[in-house]
């Protein structure tokens, strides 16, 4: 496959990327009917479903380059990476500002009691580090250390799951797709490993 | 392949459709006018998939809130109602197959006088009442709900409860029909939900059949409900087929598919946490802003001088 991406391919993925945010923008913009009676609660939940869903697409670029052999693929990583982080601060944003209405006592206690709360907030913290050294020269900088350091990244997309599962009442149906995609995405890193062996013979 | 047992056939495969379709409107129509004679000036049951249908003869009563109720559109679009499914918009939805009527309701138990009842008989010789009571679900958000309904209390008491009934269990209806989500098993069906006797006694607590003056809308529990204000909003069983008085306290359904999340009183309590959220505030549906505040939520749902006798020397931290 041809290894060369056209210009307008890197643009095109970063508006689709914006189009969860620019449909939820609109709904609050214009008080729109599918914010539900619960504006809030709907906010909260549709930015933590692509903060997680963009963590899994995430991890889907190694695999898919794998069964591709686009190596093109690589290139949108880093974009797609960045808009994780983006989607999970907009759901923390949600949660401490509109939910909470930035109370950081209530912050605290929900952060210091409810494990699903607990962590959540560390992979949120885990992800700015990630985000901050997401630059070329910050790789340059990091040489070696840069691809231990992202490697956080499977870390960080367990606790996104752990956190969904945890928070929900009964019905666990939902949650458990995004778990079995995550351990699915995990399964294909393991005969990478134990492929390699027989390449090198 | 795929073999029918017999409670399978509905009577519409047996019967030629045209006759079976005529015969429901006969008994419907029947049903109607027998009622009509009996109580004059009280709503009757209209046939299923009815517009919305007034209430006939409801009183203001004294228990009512002077809040603003929330919206009609949000307490009938924004509620749990798991036998619809598992969101809250799902009821809404999918509550069209319930067929609130005609209704009947089985009391068993601790009591004089058992029997199956119908509804129209269990509701005609008591006052339709409107009831505006706040509204507390255990996942920390609140609503002002206008419901209209009957003395529970009032209701019990005529089918004699015999000194050993100290508790309440009610049931709701188990249809995989009507209630297509119960053929997951979220939750072990049918819903059960119980009272003690004073709490069931207790003048705050009714029977529902109605919201904003009209008849009770499917998704929020049709035909009847039970409304205990100052309790979770679980406890607040709806589309209820049976009454059973009991000496020992009845197993509900949440307390017993999480024991730790959920308890037998579930009375609201702001000191008093669900392990995975606090209870201490609540979002109130229909608050016009994004940026509305949270308010903070009040001992038994603000009802603490009608019913904190009620729990006097009782541990709430144990008993939650």
């Amino acid at each position: 496959m041809n290894n060369q991406t056209q210009w307008y391919v890197k643009p095109v993925v970063f508006v689709l990327c914006l189009l969860p945010f620019a449909y939820l923008l609109f709904g609050v913009l214009t008080s729109a009917d599918f914010l539900g009676a619960n504006p809030v609660e709907y906010l909260a939940h549709r930015t933590g479903d692509w903060g997680l869903r963009f963590m899994l697409i995430v991890l889907m670029v190694s695999p898919l380059r794998r069964l591709t052999g686009w190596s093109g693929l690589l290139k949108f990583r880093r974009l797609l990476g960045l808009f994780a982080f983006f989607y999970v601060t907009l759901h923390l944003v949600v949660y401490v500002g509109l939910d909470l209405g930035f109370n950081w006592p209530d912050l605290g206690e929900d952060i210091l009691e409810r494990p699903y709360i607990t962590v959540g907030f560390t992979a949120w913290l885990l992800l700015i580090p990630l985000a901050l050294t997401s630059t070329r020269k910050m790789m340059r900088v990091l040489g070696r250390r840069w691809k231990k350091l992202h490697q956080l990244v499977y870390l960080i997309a367990f606790a996104g799951v752990v956190h969904y599962v945890w928070l929900v009442k009964k019905d666990l149906s939902e949650p458990l797709i995004y778990v079995g995609i995550f351990v699915v995405l995990m399964l294909l890193r393991l005969p990478a490993r134990l492929t390699k062996q027989p390449q090198v013979n | 392949m795929l073999i029918k047992k017999p409670s399978d056939i509905k009577a519409s495969e047996i019967t030629d459709e045209k006759h079976y379709k005529d015969r429901r409107k006969f008994m419907q129509v029947g049903l109607g006018l027998a009622g009509a004679a009996a109580i004059p000036g009280l709503w009757l049951p209209g046939p299923v998939h009815a517009a919305r249908e007034k209430l006939q003869g409801v009183q203001p009563s004294q228990y009512s809130s002077t809040e603003k109720p929330t919206s009609y559109k949000d307490i009938t679009t924004y509620n749990n109602f798991y036998e619809f499914g598992t969101s809250k918009t799902d009821p809404a939805k999918y509550a069209h197959t319930l067929k609130p009527e005609p209704w009947s309701i089985a009391i068993e138990g601790e009591v004089a006088k058992p029997g199956n009842y119908h509804l129209e008989d269990m509701i005609k010789a008591s006052t339709l009442e409107e009831r505006i009571y706040r509204f507390r679900c255990v996942e920390a958000w609140g609503m002002v709900i206008p419901w209209v309904g009957l003395s529970l209390g009032d209701m019990l008491k005529r089918f004699e409860p015999t000194s050993r009934a100290k508790y309440v269990e009610f049931t709701t209806l188990y249809d995989l029909k009507q209630m297509p989500g119960q053929r997951r098993s979220v939750l072990n069906w049918p819903y059960v939900e119980g009272l003690g006797i004073n709490e069931a006694m207790h003048p705050l607590s009714i029977m529902a059949v109605g919201l904003y003056g009209e008849v009770l809308p499917n998704q929020n529990g049709a035909p009847l409900r039970l409304v205990v204000p100052w309790k979770y909003g679980f406890k607040n069983i709806k589309s209820i087929v049976k009454i059973r008085f009991t000496e020992t306290m009845p197993r509900s359904t949440w307390a017993a598919s999480a024991p730790r999340e959920y308890g037998f009183y579930a009375n609201v309590n702001p000191a008093v946490n669900h392990p995975r959220w606090s209870q201490a505030k609540e979002r109130i549906i229909g608050s016009g802003s994004i940026f509305a505040r949270r308010k903070k939520t009040l001992m038994f749902n603000g009802y603490a001088e009608q019913v904190a006798h009620l729990y006097a020397g009782m541990d709430l931290r144990k008993n939650f």
